[in-house]
């Protein structure tokens, strides 16, 4: 029995890796090639789709757009959500778990629901197509998300820290910046890190929102279906290269993301 | 004068965590809370602090009016029970941080936290974080930190309540000696009736948000003033039995009894309620002077050189501690020996009568 054991991972990994190495796979072949032959590497082997992506602006603005949002997203929702968080797990008032809890449907809530209004009332102030639509649009979904982490890891720091920072003299922002942010910085990083990937991946809104100035990726791949026929080499590169920013931040916050779990908030 | 609370009562919602309470505590030697969790030993702490406001009634320190002010404006340090350090800090930032906060220059706080750490024996563990320390080690940077700012106000609340047996021993002998020539009010609360009474000082005896009885330590625990305060301070807990006086005799039941001392001769016959403390009540033939039971061992602990034996008397269930080593099985009948002359009298109204 404990001779099989290799076995289980093994076809796990196998199981999980197959479509990536497919996509990575593909990335390197031409569009011919994808759609005359069946092969398991490159018999071709081209980085043509990758320069084309990093060369032709249509193909990399489309990145700089993503992150450019995500990243606007990203901020704002943690700045927001630090003192809602605050207040959630330190003081108690009239229908704070309702309203906490009302927080949190928001997250429940399709966003297909949202694209037509939003669409409406994005373009009547004037800020469709722009990379600020986007980030707050996600915002009604990454605030919530921000504030319901956040607050687990605030509640496990016990209020007497509070205390006895403001017995030694500290303000309440001195002892909130100089003192408790870095206590939970864990939890920052893990909220901030499931404000990117929701950000990353959200296409609907995106594209709802936007047409040229601020298009993201998700957008432009699409693209490719449809015009110039099947540019499916090309395809594959760029999704490849959407993979990389997740998977360079998850790598950051990956020992926060355990403590996450162990309190039930991720 | 140190702290003063003047007709202080905490409500929360529809509960009252404090009762009116009057209590002024001085600034030498240590000023003791002493009740069992939920008593409001803290809560008394934290308006004392000024982390809570008083629903009614004033908090006074060294003759003035500090209701109102906000904690960062007074002079008060406070060790919890849960070892709190910041945690983002080293030990050295951790004791200097109060320092910092008022802007003590760099030269003058390295010189007082060196002096600080090297009377808390912490001085090899300045650079490393909080929770690489023991728990021994992290409650003592909480206590340099309380220490180094020297404030007037200092808050112990059952500091020693999460250390094991030896650490706590330890720290208890030093924490009189620390606080000895800071000037400071110390105020300290626990729940352990042995820790009050080897701190020494004054104690203030609570019970259920009301402060029972305050004076010196020892004269506390000799003439408690009501039957409650005796519960508070005693552990273990006191026996309480009903007593009946009849003319010149106190009656436990028909065939236990013993003369009326002549303190209590001009006591009124009726019901009263006998307090003994468990070390008052020894296993052994009864002299002359002390009163005979006879028992059936219920439990028998034996603690160090101590043994605490519960037994029954006809139904009702005594504790008792007697010095040595006695070993007794569940169900072995035992003779005790009940200290009279020591043992106290309340209305059964629960009021200590006057003898």
């Amino acid at each position: 029995m404990n001779n099989y054991k290799w076995l289980v991972t093994t076809l796990y990994i196998l199981f999980l890796m197959l479509p990536i190495y497919w996509l990575l796979n593909m990335s390197f072949k031409t569009t011919n090639e994808i759609l005359g032959t069946f092969s398991l590497w490159p018999q071709d082997f081209t980085f043509d789709n990758y320069k084309k992506i990093l060369t032709d602006p249509t193909w990399y603005n489309g990145y700089i757009n993503s992150i450019t949002y995500v990243v606007i997203n990203t901020v704002i929702s943690v700045t927001v959500a630090l003192p809602a968080a605050y207040a959630f797990s330190r003081y108690r008032f009239l229908g704070d778990k309702h309203l906490f809890f009302w927080l949190f449907t928001n997250r429940m809530a399709p966003p297909a629901v949202f694209a037509l209004p939003f669409f409406q009332l994005y373009s009547a102030m004037g800020l469709f197509d722009t990379h600020i639509a986007v980030a707050l649009a996600h915002c009604l979904f990454n605030i919530p998300l921000a504030v319901w982490i956040l607050e687990g890891f605030m509640s496990s720091v016990p209020k007497e820290l509070d205390e006895t920072a403001y017995l030694d003299g500290y303000s309440f922002w001195r002892f909130f910046l100089k003192i408790f942010v870095p206590t939970i910085a864990a939890g920052i990083g893990v909220a901030a890190f499931f404000c990117f990937m929701y950000s990353w991946v959200e296409l609907l809104l995106a594209k709802t929102l936007t047409s040229v100035a601020a298009k993201p990726i998700a957008a432009t791949m699409t693209r490719t279906a449809s015009t110039a026929g099947y540019e499916l080499g090309l395809l594959a590169a760029a999704g490849t290269l959407t993979i990389i920013p997740g998977a360079f931040v998850i790598y950051f916050v990956r020992n926060y993301i355990a403590k996450g779990f162990a309190l039930g908030r991720v | 004068m140190g702290i003063e609370l003047k007709k202080v009562t905490k409500q929360v919602g529809a509960e009252t965590y404090i009762y009116e309470t009057d209590l002024s505590f001085e600034k030498d030697g240590f000023n003791i809370l002493l009740g069992t969790t939920l008593s409001g030993k803290t809560t008394l702490m934290r308006l004392m602090a000024g982390l809570e406001r008083p629903s009614s009634g004033e908090v006074w320190f060294e003759g003035q009016d500090v209701t109102g002010i906000p904690v960062q404006k007074r002079s008060v340090a406070m060790v919890y029970q849960q070892f709190i350090n910041y945690p983002n800090f080293n030990v050295f930032e951790n004791i200097a941080s109060p320092l910092r906060v008022s802007g003590v220059s760099s030269q003058e706080i390295k010189q007082r936290v060196g002096k600080i750490s090297d009377l808390l024996k912490l001085t090899p563990f300045l650079d490393r974080s909080p929770d690489e320390l023991s728990g021994g080690q992290q409650q003592r940077t909480a206590l340099a930190r309380a220490l180094v700012k020297n404030a007037a106000l200092v808050l112990l609340d059952e500091p020693l309540a999460n250390l094991d047996y030896k650490l706590r021993e330890e720290l208890r002998d030093e924490l009189p000696k620390l606080f000895q020539d800071t000037g400071a009010t110390v105020v300290y609360a626990t729940s352990e009736p042995l820790e009050a009474l080897m701190l020494g000082g004054r104690t203030a005896t609570l019970h259920e948000g009301r402060v029972t009885q305050y004076g010196p330590t020892s004269q506390i625990y000799r003439a408690p003033n009501t039957l409650v305060s005796a519960q508070v301070f005693s552990d273990p807990p006191i026996n309480t039995a009903p007593v009946e006086k009849k003319n010149d005799t106190f009656h436990l039941t028909d065939l236990i009894n013993w003369s009326v001392p002549v303190e209590y001769a001009n006591l009124s016959d009726g019901q009263y309620v006998i307090g003994v403390r468990p070390h008052h009540l020894t296993v052994g033939t009864a002299t002359e002077d002390m009163v005979r039971l006879n028992g059936t061992v219920q439990i028998a602990e034996i603690s160090g050189s101590e043994s605490i034996i519960h037994f029954n008397v006809e139904g009702h269930t005594w504790v008792s501690e007697s010095h040595g080593v006695h070993q007794f099985k569940v169900g072995d009948s035992v003779e005790l020996s009940l200290d009279v002359s020591r043992c106290f009298y309340f209305h059964q109204s629960g009021e200590l009568v006057a003898g």
